[in-house]
């Protein structure tokens, strides 16, 4: 019984050491992105100030384009965020069954454009639509701070590219949301219509509590692509300083800031920029983290199995 | 072709849990042997050690003697690769493999293992086997059809012309009828008592009706409560376990008190 | 209960208290009307109709439905009417989208040429003779054609092995090892990275290993590799994960090893997910700009070398076609190429997605008779 069986062996020790070599590989390369990042970002830490763009040092130069990518990204979730859990709602529970699907398909397709393309409908065709909004805004409640004027003239301020944002982030939270609603229970649905409940009621007794965590996270990921999304801000966004008011030029990010400088720079302002770039890494790291932790959480209280 | 196994204290454990103790038995070459028992006694556990297939499963094991014609097939260097082309199975629901056609199914024992064989030769185990799986009339005419298109019951047999085309020595089968309606189960068990000619079958049932029409001899594993180990309780010619079986945990169970 | 409809129609007590069915249609048929009013107070335009319209059509239905059926179906009828709503301002910004891309970028795609040249020796100037003479716009996306496919092609190379196998080994090996648990995170956190620092690795990494400045193509496709392969493996393990146990026991059960029972039983079972899993991770990756931009730099002419040399793709054509026009003073050439890239661009993408459907839903084990 042990004959022909010693070059099988080896295939199956083969294969599977193969198979867990290919792992191991992807956490190599995901060390590497930390580790390169690490060491190409280091000159620019210790860097003289005076060296950095604007001279004042590396954490100066970094500070306000953090704060204008955490702008930027706060603004479109918080409009993609109620327009997307609409759509899911109307995907789950409110079109036609013979629709809902091919619904589904359309808002996967928003997904599937890719991002320069909507940054430069963005740039196109937004922005110029959107500059007399602006201007009117600026005139009328124009002494609210961040509706300060003079109003960009070419509508290129961070409130139409966080617009942008929110179109490219919407289809990710409405697919993981939509996949939420489907999955709750039959039961505490029908025992909500069979107490009368109309369908809001229903919606919001059993979908809704049901839905919640996954909703949390889906915002999260959404969040995660919006503070990494280069295109739409770069193409979108006439950069400049920190600025409070959204509709004047000004602002930048981290993502585009790297974009429009990488090709030409050289030096230490590839080291800059590097570590900008791993800031950004952090950053987004953090925000997927917390969205895992809030899955894993929410599958011990869901009991599934 | 035939072989017979001979079993001596085996232990199967899952992990540390002890799940069943102390098994010996005999089972003779070209006899239908079946397994019953209480769910959850162990008896398809330890069907599966009859050919180490219990070891897919992660952290089972088991440990003691059981010899194919003498030989050990937990014996030292032993392949379980090897001893599975010994000792083939059928399993409680049909699975044939989805992307073969019928005839690749019945071929993919040899094809899997890269063996060479000529057309004629393939063309003529074909149909050996569907004709030994009482098969043959049914689908000689679509043998190039995905083997997924079949009944229930066809597709059993062709687990069982599958299982068989690889020649082994002994046949295991797992409630192989617990999933097919009365006519297809019918089909099935008169195709056993067929099998019985030239293999050693091993059957595991939750039917009693069916281990009485079946099996030469019949093994009764009890459980003594949750979180203990199965054991075998009775081993017996069929006919003695269910008229006049020694033990009266036996006596209950053929009866109808519980299980 | 009282009637508060016409009495003189007869009614049974199941539908007392009901908006009569033609309510929708007769509060929308005002709220048109009323919106076309309000907008051309302001200057009419169409969008600013719809909004008006919407939000009439809101109240008014609302306001009727709480009058008439209480406040709980007038709540209903609200969110029924904003759920519906956003999904009416979901779909507005994908149909401008379409809509500016087929209009902007039809006439560059149809220029003769414009697919078959590069943008070798295209100046400011001949783009000036264009606009002034009405000549043809020179120039075209061949070379960018060619830098797209082989920069995906590459990481296509480098991802589909490496994804599919680690997610053999998640599957198959894995058995909740700490290992498998550590890759399971770890390519969750993968998915995650933006794709402008996996570009940034990328340029760190060759920076590193062949000295500062090294821009090639094959830079860009390690970039784009590391933000497929996460991509890859999920949709692999999802549909590993689906081929029945049973059908590896089965082989298992006929003597067969079990590395030939997964490359012969479980991946041709799921072959068709794993392919369509595949396509929708190219899909992505063929639209990504930013890595590229850090990595393979631009190039005007047709670079065949996938290891050496600038290359230019498809989306930073687009992007430096629109943010530095060949020629400054003329801007209009170059948004002309740059849509008519965005366009075959897209056609790309939603080409693959339709294969990926293809797959999906053709090569998917046959189940009839």
């Amino acid at each position: 019984m042990t004959g022909s069986s010693a070059s099988g062996r080896a295939g199956d020790k083969v294969f599977s050491g193969t198979a867990m070599g290919a792992g191991i590989l992807i956490l190599l390369v995901l060390f590497g992105v930390a580790a390169f990042l690490v060491v190409q970002a280091f000159p620019a830490l210790v860097a003289k100030p005076a060296d950095i763009q604007g001279g004042a040092g590396f954490w100066a130069y970094i500070a306000p384009i953090v704060i204008g990518t955490l702008i930027a990204a706060a603004i479109a979730l918080v409009i993609a965020t109620p327009v997307a859990i609409g759509v899911a709602l109307f995907i789950s529970h409110y079109a036609p069954r013979r629709l809902a699907s091919g619904l589904g398909y359309v808002i996967d397709l928003l997904a599937a454009i890719p991002s320069v393309v909507y940054g430069a409908w963005g740039a196109a065709f937004l922005a110029p639509a959107i500059a007399p909004g602006y201007a009117w805004l600026a005139a009328n409640l124009g002494w609210i701070p961040i509706f300060a004027g003079p109003a960009s003239a070419t509508g290129k301020a961070i409130l139409t590219a966080a617009i942008v944002l929110a179109v490219m982030i919407l289809p990710i939270i409405t697919s993981l949301s939509r996949e939420i609603f489907l999955q709750t229970p039959k039961l505490h649905e029908e025992a909500a219509l069979a107490l009368g409940a109309t369908r809001w009621e229903m919606v919001r007794m059993a979908v809704l509590p049901f839905g919640r965590p996954g909703i949390i996270s889906a915002v999260m990921l959404g969040l995660g692509r919006a503070l990494g999304e280069t295109m739409a801000v770069a193409l979108v966004l006439s950069s400049g300083a920190l600025t409070a008011s959204l509709i004047q030029s000004g602002n930048q990010t981290i993502a585009a800031e790297i974009a429009l400088n990488f090709p030409e720079a050289s030096g230490v302002q590839v080291n800059t920029l590097i570590a900008a770039g791993l800031v950004l890494f952090v950053i987004t790291l953090a925000v997927n983290m917390v969205a895992r932790w809030i899955i894993t959480k929410h599958k011990e209280f869901s009991g599934a199995n | 072709m035939s072989k017979r196994i001979d079993v001596k204290d085996l232990n199967v454990y899952y992990g540390n849990f002890l799940a069943v103790e102390g098994v010996n038995i005999n089972i003779e070459a070209k006899s239908v042997t079946a397994f019953i028992g209480p769910s959850g006694c162990g008896k398809s556990t330890f069907l599966r050690t009859l050919n180490r297939m219990h070891e897919v499963i992660p952290g089972a094991y088991a440990k003691g003697e059981v010899l194919l014609d003498g030989a050990d097939i937990y014996g030292a260097g032993v392949d379980p690769v090897t001893v599975r082309s010994n000792i083939g199975m059928v399993f409680q629901r049909p699975n044939p493999f989805p992307t073969m056609s019928i005839r690749d199914n019945v071929l993919a024992g040899v094809k899997l293992n890269n063996k060479r064989i000529s057309k004629g030769e393939a063309d003529a185990l074909v149909e050996k086997s569907l004709q030994g799986a009482n098969l043959w009339n049914e689908v000689k005419d679509r043998l190039d059809k995905p083997g997924s298109g079949l009944s229930g019951g066809q597709q059993q047999r062709l687990c069982i012309a599958r299982a068989i085309a690889v020649e082994p020595a002994v046949l295991l089968m797992d409630e192989p009828c617990s999933a097919l309606d009365p006519i297809s189960t019918l089909a099935v068990e008169d195709l056993i008592n067929e099998l019985k000619d030239s293999y050693t079958v091993v059957i595991v049932t939750h039917n009693m009706q069916q281990a009485a029409r079946v099996s030469d001899k019949t093994a009764f594993f009890n459980i003594a409560g949750t979180g203990k180990p199965g054991k075998l309780i009775e081993f017996a010619e069929t006919s003695t376990i269910f008229n006049n079986p020694s033990q009266k945990a036996t006596e209950d169970y053929v009866s109808g008190r519980f299980g | 209960m009282t009637a508060t409809m016409t009495p003189t129609r007869r009614r049974s007590h199941l539908t007392k208290g009901q908006l009569p069915k033609y309510a929708p249609w007769a509060v929308l048929g005002v709220a048109l009307v009323l919106g076309a009013a309000l907008i051309n107070l302001i200057g009419f335009n169409a969008f600013g109709w719809g909004i008006f319209t919407a939000v009439l059509f809101t109240v008014g239905l609302v306001a009727w439905s709480g009058a008439v059926e209480g406040a709980r179906k007038a709540k209903d009828k609200l969110a029924t009417c904003l759920v519906v709503g956003s999904f009416l301002i979901a779909v507005l910004p994908l149909v401008s989208v379409i809509w500016t891309a087929l209009v902007n970028g039809i006439p560059g795609l149809l220029t003769p040429g414009f697919l078959g040249t590069s943008m070798n020796g295209v100046t400011g100037a001949a783009d000036n003779r264009a606009v002034e003479n009405g000549t043809k716009v020179l120039g075209g996306v061949y070379h960018a054609l060619i830098g797209t496919v082989q920069i995906t092609a590459v990481a296509t190379i480098i991802s589909v092995p490496v994804g599919l196998l680690t997610s053999v080994y998640l599957v198959e090996y894995g058995n909740d090892r700490p290992l498998a648990k550590a890759i399971t995170f770890f390519v969750d956190v993968m998915t995650g990275i933006p794709s402008i620092v996996a570009g940034l690795f990328a340029a760190a990494f060759f920076f590193l290993v062949m000295g500062p400045g090294t821009k090639t193509g094959a830079v860009a496709a390690v970039a784009l590799s590391v933000l497929m392969i996460p991509v890859v493996v999920r949709s692999s393990e999802e549909m590993l994960k689906i081929v029945p146990n049973e059908l590896r026991e089965a082989a298992y059960a006929l003597g067969v090893r079990k590395w030939r029972t997964i490359l012969k039983v479980v991946i041709p079972t799921a072959i068709s997910g794993i392919a369509s899993g595949v396509t929708l991770a190219i899909a992505r990756v063929i639209g990504e700009t930013a890595p590229i931009l850090v990595t393979a730099g631009f190039a005007t002419a047709i670079n065949n070398n996938v290891f050496g040399g600038w290359m230019a793709s498809l989306p930073t054509f687009i992007y430096t076609q629109i943010l530095n026009p060949t020629s400054p003073s003329n801007p209009g050439p170059s948004d002309q190429r740059a849509w008519g890239a965005a366009l075959v661009l897209i056609i790309l993408v939603m080409l693959l997605n339709l294969i990926a459907r293809l797959i999906a839903s053709i090569f998917a084990p046959k189940k009839g008779r």
